[in-house]
């Protein structure tokens, strides 16, 4: 699997691509592997303000629920609309079709201290 | 089997228990009986109850005949000795059974969606409750004060726990309904739901669409209790709640000195994630056939944990498979017909007496003897064998000359013409 | 037509329809006497508005049909009428159908909750004598048999901590539990009001005391301890570990579920627990039903008592009488007085043993677990070396290396004609597989399920794809759960 090298990471197996001052997140590759069959997603409103670390959301699969943690800080501007009906893309395209979240980022020059993908994948690595 | 465990002694298999907390000496408890002996003793208590009386007591428990076949499938060892259908390759007769159950409850509410059922319609009342507080982020709780006491009392240790508040609205002197003007008056921002039983605790039908209104009015959801499940098949159902819960014991449930019971909670489909318990889903095994199994289970404490939607880790499977035969025995004409004869009995009871409420009654309603107190009337009727109704006084102190009464399908015309005569 | 396989064989049921599917217009299965009074019309007596019109699609089947339908649907069911379930921490034993015959007796079914106390003096001497037997056999001062179930019950026993501690002058914060307690543990001790705070098990899967030294200071109101824990092994130090909490202020609650290691054996009130809650369903007999209903006693030292929830059972001058004047309760916790049907039932059970026949079985239940465990320990990882009590577990290291989990063994397991064990719980064990024979196991059964085990784990290393695969013989093959999670379809539709 490729990890986008325009994309940073956290150790909590979020991504984040910064455009102007919006950032899109989402949930990694590996992640969704470690979940399985991604059956529920739990989004914000739109509107809410998120802050780095903090749990926004959650991912459920059959038998088990993870957090989403937000990698940024910042106010959501749009939610995965897509993703209501149909979970199962956060199995098939975590890194495109199935973001998130949109935010507008309170400090874009936060995304600098999270991990670049060379990084992350060595981190998931072990 | 000793040896194939390395041991020569049974002791053994208990030896590493410090010694301090082993029992030195045997329990209190007489030696065993035979069944016989077992037998003899549960007919001797059961002889000191009230074997053989008729009775006109309801309150939230009622005597309806149980049709045969609700033992004989209960009594089904595959359905009495299962467990939770956890592993549903070898549970479809359970899944399938709660599934049908689900749909029934439905059915009978007119909301979208049900669960696997609840303990009683008591506990579920608070479970309601706590679904509102997190569809709605507040706090506080109105209830009516013609709600089963025993129901606000079990929503009230629940609400003085979790440190939320719970406040009455009144009900009407003269109808007995609750009093939409002192709903209204309480009603407020902070208010999660509003929360009324239907017949209510006097037996009195409620205009729950005037109270759903004005919950909605002010961002509340509407809980509509009920615990006598017979008025289902002839009354309107209650469409415009929010949640629905009630006591199903009225579906061939023995009233067993007040329980084992089954509650349901039913809402509607866009609240599916905030419902507390089992869920049975329908999908499709690898074969492609139709099959069920439980679902929607992260909302439960075994995955959730400290963040599940409630504590609660089962449904009254065996207790809702009773009510489910009841539901196909009866089914569509024979609940409407067995309601109009519960009707029928009550309003013939009731003819005559002085009821305390003008408001309409389903199978039960409050009177108020002319020339006796209720605990001489009682007194009266028990030596006729007789149970009459329940005083109200308990509960309702401003209520101490009157009693509840409830007849269905099995009050007998000669009794209910003894107990006239004796409360006019 | 599949092989047979071990004492294997698979047979013929017919299928069947859901009851909206078998449903024709008019058909009907009741019969109601004829009305003895005047009829009445439900329109004027209700009003217009508040009559329905028929139940839509509410079913429409003859009677024949009904006891078809429904015992269809049952044998696609197991039971441990069929054989053995060996769940972990679910003690199915085998359901003594006396119990089900005394709990039908007329004057005890059809007794009502309101009826006189002087026409109840049956019912209620059957409470207090359960009381006063479960009383002893958990070495508490008092008991309640008012929750409904076990989760109800721990409930019931977090309140009453609350409540004592506030009359102490402080509720406290926090409930701490190990990190291999059964889920509702955490769920209970949130719901009471307190935050959860897990504590981590040592090497042996048991609380570690310096571990819990560490974790309490005067916020914690109590633990949430689980003996024989849930990995089936008996906490060594729960003395000491009691003593740690009451040396701080802070309560023991004992989850009950694993009681049925100790019956006769050993007392949780002897060893420092002040409250537990015992499933009357599990260690008592009363059948599961498919998932209820239970019961869920609780038995509190003394110092809990004036909280107990209300009313309380009391004998003035030789009659009993429901008492309600509990300033100090913590209030109701269901309607009425419990569920009175089980625990009439968990009576049954109790006087058919008498005191010796209760330690017996005990013992009894210790060593058909440690037969199972000494059967498979060769193949199969035990997860503690620590000895074994009611259950044992093992870890899939060995099968996961084939790609095989515990979660296929157990579907594996049903083809082999026996309900899987507990699968993936405790969570503290790698790929857990939690096996609880009971004591009403003959040996011939756990032979059979030790054989089948066996076979399966011959199977993983010769053909782990048809294992992950299982079952093969079921008429339901293996369900998909993801879908009925993805789109939720819970009721029918026409």
């Amino acid at each position: 699997m490729t990890y986008p090298e325009n994309y940073r990471y956290t150790k909590e197996h979020e991504w984040v691509s910064v455009e102007g001052d919006t950032g899109t997140v989402g949930i990694t590759f590996h992640a969704q592997s470690e979940l399985g069959d991604i059956v529920y997603v739990d989004l914000p409103k739109v509107g809410s303000v998120v802050e780095t670390g903090q749990s926004f959301g959650s991912v459920e699969s059959v038998k088990a629920v993870s957090d989403i943690y937000s990698p940024v800080s910042g106010e959501v501007v749009e939610i995965n609309t897509l993703l209501a009906d149909g979970p199962e893309k956060l199995n098939e395209d975590p890194h495109g079709a199935a973001w998130l979240v949109k935010i507008k980022l309170a400090d874009p020059a936060q995304v600098s201290t999270l991990l670049d993908a060379a990084a992350y994948q060595a981190y998931i690595a072990g | 089997m000793l040896e194939a465990c390395g041991l020569s002694d049974l002791s053994e298999l208990y030896a590493h228990l410090p010694a301090s907390a082993l029992l030195d000496r045997a329990l209190d408890i007489p030696k065993g009986l035979s069944e016989y002996e077992i037998t003899d003793y549960f007919t001797a208590q059961a002889a000191k109850n009230a074997d053989g009386y008729a009775s006109f007591l309801g309150a939230g428990v009622y005597s309806h005949y149980r049709p045969v076949l609700c033992d004989v499938v209960v009594s089904r060892g595959e359905f009495l000795t299962s467990y939770t259908p956890y592993q549903a390759e070898i549970a479809q007769g359970t899944l399938t059974t709660i599934f049908e159950f689900q749909t029934m409850v439905c059915q009978l509410t007119g909301m979208e969606v049900a669960n696997a059922s609840m303990y009683d319609g008591s506990t579920a009342v608070p479970e309601a409750a706590m679904m509102a507080l997190r569809i709605t982020g507040r706090s506080s709780f109105l209830a009516a004060a013609n709600l089963h006491p025993e129901y606000r009392q079990v929503l009230d240790t629940a609400a003085r726990n979790a440190q939320l508040h719970v406040e009455s609205f009144g009900y009407d002197p003269k109808t007995g309904r609750i009093d939409l003007a002192d709903l209204e008056a309480k009603l407020n921002g902070g208010i999660a739901c509003v929360i009324l039983q239907s017949p209510n605790f006097f037996g009195v039908v409620e205009d729950v669409k005037a109270a759903a209104d004005l919950a909605h009015k002010h961002g509340a959801l509407l809980v509509m209790v009920f615990s006598e499940a017979v008025s289902l098949g002839l009354l309107e159902p209650p469409r415009d709640a929010d949640i629905v819960v009630g006591e199903f014991q009225s579906f061939a449930i023995s009233p067993s000195y007040g329980g084992p019971f089954a509650g349901i909670i039913a809402t509607r489909e866009k609240y599916i994630r905030q419902i507390p318990g089992r869920l049975a889903g329908e999908t499709k095994d690898a074969d492609g056939n139709r099959a069920f199994c439980l679902t929607l289970s992260t909302r439960e404490q075994h995955i959730r944990r400290e963040k599940a939607t409630s504590n609660i880790c089962t449904n009254q499977a065996l207790i809702a498979l009773m009510a489910t035969v009841f539901m196909s025995v009866y089914g569509k004409q024979g609940l409407r017909e067995l309601a109009q004869q519960n009707l029928a009995k009550a309003h013939y009871l009731a003819a005559g007496l002085n009821t305390r409420f003008n408001g309409p009654f389903f199978n039960e309603f409050v009177v108020t003897p002319k020339s006796r107190t209720p605990e001489e009337a009682n007194a009266a009727l028990l030596e006729k064998k007789i149970i009459g109704g329940l005083p109200l006084g308990k509960f309702f102190p401003e209520l101490k000359d009157s009693l509840l009464l409830c007849a269905t399908e099995m009050s007998k015309r000669a009794d209910m013409d003894v107990v006239k005569e004796v409360l006019l | 037509m599949p092989k047979p396989l071990g004492k294997i064989r698979p047979h013929f049921t017919q299928n069947e329809q859901l009851l909206f599917e078998l449903s024709r217009p008019g058909k009907t299965g009741y019969q109601l006497p004829e009305l003895d009074v005047p009829d009445v019309d439900a329109a004027e007596a209700l009003g217009a508005g508040n009559v329905r019109e028929a139940i839509e699609d509410f079913p429409e089947v003859s009677e024949v049909e009904v006891i078809r339908h429904f015992t269809r649907l049952s044998t696609w069911n197991y039971g441990i009428d069929l054989g053995l379930f060996p769940l972990g921490s679910c003690t199915m034993k085998y359901n003594p159908r006396i119990n089900e015959a005394v709990a039908r007796i007329a004057g005890l079914a059809w007794a009502h909750p309101y009826q006189p106390e002087s026409l109840s003096q049956g019912a209620m001497e059957i409470m207090a004598v359960l009381e006063h037997h479960l009383g002893d056999i958990f070495g508490m001062d008092e008991v309640t048999l008012q929750p409904a179930a076990g989760a109800h019950g721990e409930y019931t026993g977090i309140m009453l901590v609350r409540a004592y501690l506030e009359s102490q002058g402080n509720p406290r914060k926090k409930v701490l539990c190990p990190d291999s307690a059964h889920g509702t543990n955490p769920a209970t001790a949130m719901i009471a009001g307190y935050q959860v705070e897990t504590l981590k098990s040592n090497g042996q899967g048991m609380i570690d005391p310096a571990v819990l030294a560490a974790a309490v200071n005067e916020d914690v109101a109590a633990m949430m301890i689980t003996n024989p824990n849930t990995v089936g092994v008996f906490e060594e130090n729960i003395v000491q570990i009691a003593g740690i909490l009451h040396a701080k202020g802070a309560q023991v609650y004992m989850d009950g579920a694993n009681l049925n290691a100790l019956v006769g054996v050993a007392r949780p009130g002897d060893f420092g627990v002040d409250v537990l809650h015992s499933n009357l369903h599990k260690t008592f007999s009363t059948p599961h039903g498919g998932g209820g209903p239970g019961a869920g006693a609780v038995g509190v030292k003394s110092h809990l008592a004036p909280f107990l929830p209300g009313p309380r059972l009391k004998k003035t001058d030789g009659q009993w009488t429901w008492n309600h004047d509990l300033p100090q309760s913590i209030g109701r916790v269901r309607a009425y007085y419990g569920n009175f049907g089980v625990l009439v039932r968990a009576l049954a059970y109790i006087m058919a043993h008498g005191g010796p026949g209760l330690k017996t079985a005990t013992i009894d239940a210790l060593l058909n677990a440690n037969y199972i465990r000494a059967r498979l320990k060769d193949y199969f990882q035990i997860a503690y070396d620590a000895p074994s009590m009611h259950e044992c577990v093992f870890e899939d290291t060995k099968q996961e290396k084939q790609g095989a989990r515990t979660g296929d063994i157990a579907k594996r397991l049903i083809d082999y004609g026996f309900h899987p064990y507990t699968v993936s719980f405790p969570m503290i064990v790698h790929g857990a597989m939690m096996i609880e024979p009971t004591e009403t196991e003959p040996k011939a059964e756990l032979d059979a399920f030790c054989d089948a085990m066996i076979a399966i784990a011959k199977e993983v290393e010769a053909e782990p794809e048809m294992v992950k695969h299982a079952p093969h013989l079921t008429r339901t093959s293996r369900v998909d759960e993801v879908s009925a999670a993805r789109k939720p379809v819970v009721r029918w539709k026409p």
